[in-house]
């Protein structure tokens, strides 16, 4: 029997005397817990509850209400990551819109947004800044290269929102009992593990930054629930290979050189201070917030659409009365349900026997 | 650079040059002569009929063009039905503003792709479009094949194997890879490619060994192997471990955050058999350069019934839903 294999049947023999709850903070490890069967040999008290780690899915209405204003009243095209696409802002989509005439357009990287911007200097051209420490260097690095290749028609709407005032917030809530947590691999490559160390000297939890590969999320698994068992608080590090205590100084440094902290509506939470990134005064000529401004209808949320309690760990997808009926990913009431990293997609995809 | 010009389309000399001078001399051969309509013999009463139409962006890429995926597609939709495929017909659709040059090499991959596969291009049609009004070039192919064996399709049940002819995701991430401009992709490549060959020789085998058979393009093997479980009174199951999929594939598909699974293939078919017949069939399909790779990926159970699913790595179980729509980028 392989390493791999050898481990899975562990994870699916371990005794826990308690029914245990963990929540991995991790869009992409809600989605890669189902995808590589982990969750499936999970031992029958240990219940995964999925944290606000989709940055689609926190992303509030009222940003992509935003974007689509811009876009039709500043004659721009908006320019995002294929996630957004079919996610519903307070009164539409930008697929909807698309179909309207809106101009958008599908990127890969943000760089591809610049590379646009350059070589149709005629047009208008907004990219939808969201995710998380993950992604916001390399927006960075697109906003310092537009400054430097004096790119005068690229700009971001900013989106991007810092993982671990969430997780405070979460602590500090006690809506739910978390016993632990698995933390997200590549988040954690940028912050360092060390940033993650207040769950246990704060907040006297155990946690534990993983990696994607189905061997880290035994590994890592099994690491916490051995922290949960022997009621020792403290922050391991399952992903060495990818990351370190201190995290990436480089990619952080390029990230505060364009962006600052600042307050962020976050979809079933409300306002988080300091849990946001704003473009800094002096990239103010790139910031679509201040080069646009738009008239906007007060945002609305979607009656019935419970992600808001989903991202807060309170329910499961399938605690939802629309899950699967009123909301698929045909026709999807929440962000959860459209983006590939939601709960309920993954719980729509994978999880239905 | 000579192009497409409207005059192409007109019905006058231009026209006339273009296909006698071009598109038949290319596609055309002694005894066939390419006309508005062609005049056919065909050995028996029972024939297949299938029409396709190709509008790939971009219209050339590693391992094939639009003219040999459009000659393959359509011999492909006619072996997978247990027929010989023999004439195709060629209509070509070209906007103004297409190179004569690029034409040429995609009328040369098509008449090259048509011998291979042992089929003749009797009739044709070419249009033009003005600039703007199409994406360069549009080809539709219908084809006609023969029945002389056609396996005896019999019902699915508990332990059938699933096999395949080799890797999969090839074709979609090629595509993907170059729409992207992903640079580090360089070793993949379209697996475009003739079955029927590979196809009649399992057939002239294994006459009642064959369950089922389709060509796994759209959608990937999941959405194929999803058409024969929905509603059905068993499960198809892959087991991970046994899926070839080359690592470019996987690297690319890693990347843009979608599953080879649900990725096109242009060079796949999937039969699920009869398992006592299992080993032969792969062998069989071994002897061909489309087969080298061929393997035995899962099979028929009595669980999740109606379902397709596939048993990871690590002994877990999850299910491969149809795809509801074109898989996205993820975002992190």
């Amino acid at each position: 029997m392989s390493d791999i294999k050898k481990e899975a049947a562990i994870l699916s023999q371990y005794t826990l005397p308690q029914p245990v709850a963990i929540m991995e903070v991790c869009g992409t490890h809600t989605t890669e817990f189902f995808r590589t069967g982990v969750k499936d040999i999970f031992p029958q008290n240990l219940r995964l509850i999925d944290g606000p780690g989709c940055p689609v899915c926190v992303t509030s209405n009222d940003y992509l209400d935003t974007a689509i204003a811009i876009g039709w009243q500043h004659n721009c095209v908006i320019t995002t990551f294929g996630d957004m696409m079919k996610v519903p802002s307070s009164y539409s989509s930008l697929a909807k819109e698309k179909s309207k005439g809106l101009q958008v357009e599908v990127v890969y990287s943000p760089m591809d947004a610049v590379d646009m911007a350059q070589k149709n200097p005629d047009k208008k051209f907004i990219f939808l800044s969201i995710g998380f420490e993950t992604t916001a260097p390399a927006e960075a690095v697109c906003v310092l290269e537009a400054k430097k290749k004096n790119v005068k028609n690229f700009f971001l709407l900013p989106g991007n929102k810092l993982t671990v005032p969430a997780v405070k917030v979460l602590l500090d809530s006690g809506e739910v009992n978390i016993d632990g947590f698995i933390l997200p691999g590549h988040v954690s490559a940028i912050i360092g593990k060390n940033a993650w160390d207040f769950i246990a000297t704060d907040y006297s939890k155990p946690a534990v930054v993983a990696g994607f590969e189905d061997h880290d999320l035994i590994r890592g698994t099994l690491m916490l629930l051995d922290l949960i068992k022997e009621n020792t608080p403290r922050v391991l590090n399952e992903y060495p290979r990818v990351v370190r205590n201190e995290g990436n100084p480089k990619a952080l440094e390029i990230l505060y050189s364009v962006f600052t902290k600042g307050n962020a509506t976050w979809r079933g939470i409300g306002v988080i201070p300091e849990s946001g990134l704003d473009l800094k005064e002096e990239y103010a000529d790139f910031d679509a917030y201040r080069q646009f401004p738009v008239d906007v209808p007060p945002p609305k949320e979607h009656p019935g659409c419970r992600c808001g309690e989903l991202l807060r760990g309170v329910i499961l997808p399938t605690d939802c009365p629309l899950f699967g009926k009123a909301c698929s990913p045909e026709h999807a009431i929440g962000p959860c349900m459209v983006s590939s990293e939601g709960p309920c997609s993954a719980y729509y995809k994978y999880g239905r026997k | 650079m000579d192009i497409i010009v409207p005059g192409h389309g007109s019905g006058g000399k231009l026209m006339n040059d273009l296909i006698n001078n071009l598109i038949k001399s290319t596609l055309g051969n002694e005894t066939i002569q390419l006309d508005d309509a062609a005049h056919l013999k065909l050995a028996t009463d029972s024939i297949a009929f299938t029409t396709d139409s190709y509008t790939i962006t971009p219209i050339e890429f590693t391992g094939g063009t639009i003219g040999s995926l459009a000659v393959n597609g359509t011999v492909n939709d006619l072996a997978v039905l247990g027929a010989t495929p023999q004439y195709i017909s060629c209509a070509l659709i070209l906007e103004e503003g297409l190179e004569i040059e690029t034409l040429k090499r995609i009328l040369v991959s098509m008449k090259e792709a048509a011998m291979k596969a042992g089929v003749a291009i009797v009739t044709g049609d070419t249009k033009v479009v003005p600039k703007g009004k199409g994406d360069r070039i549009y080809i539709n192919t219908a084809g006609i094949g023969v029945f002389t064996n056609p396996p005896q399709r019999r019902e699915i049940k508990p332990g059938d194997t699933i096999i395949i002819n080799g890797s999969i995701g090839d074709h979609g991430t090629t595509i993907m890879a170059l729409r992207n401009n992903l640079t580090f992709s360089k070793g993949l490549s379209s697996d475009c490619a003739a079955l029927n060959h590979l196809i009649e020789d399992v057939i002239r085998y294994y006459p009642d060994a064959i369950k089922f058979m389709r060509d796994a393009t759209r959608g990937g093997v999941a959405s194929v192997l999803n058409e024969i479980t929905k509603n059905a009174p068993f499960g198809a199951k892959l087991i991970e471990d046994n899926l070839p999929v080359k690592n470019e594939v996987r690297g690319v598909a890693d990347i843009l955050g979608i599953d080879p699974l649900y990725i096109a293939n242009e060079g796949k078919v999937v039969i699920i058999a009869d398992k006592s017949y299992t080993q032969g069939i792969v062998e069989i399909m071994k002897k061909h350069p489309e087969g080298k790779d061929a393997c035995i990926i899962g099979h028929i159970t009595n669980e999740f019934t109606g379902k397709t699913y596939i048993q990871t790595k690590i002994g877990g179980k999850r299910i491969l839903p149809v795809l509801i729509e074109e898989q996205l980028p993820r975002i992190c």
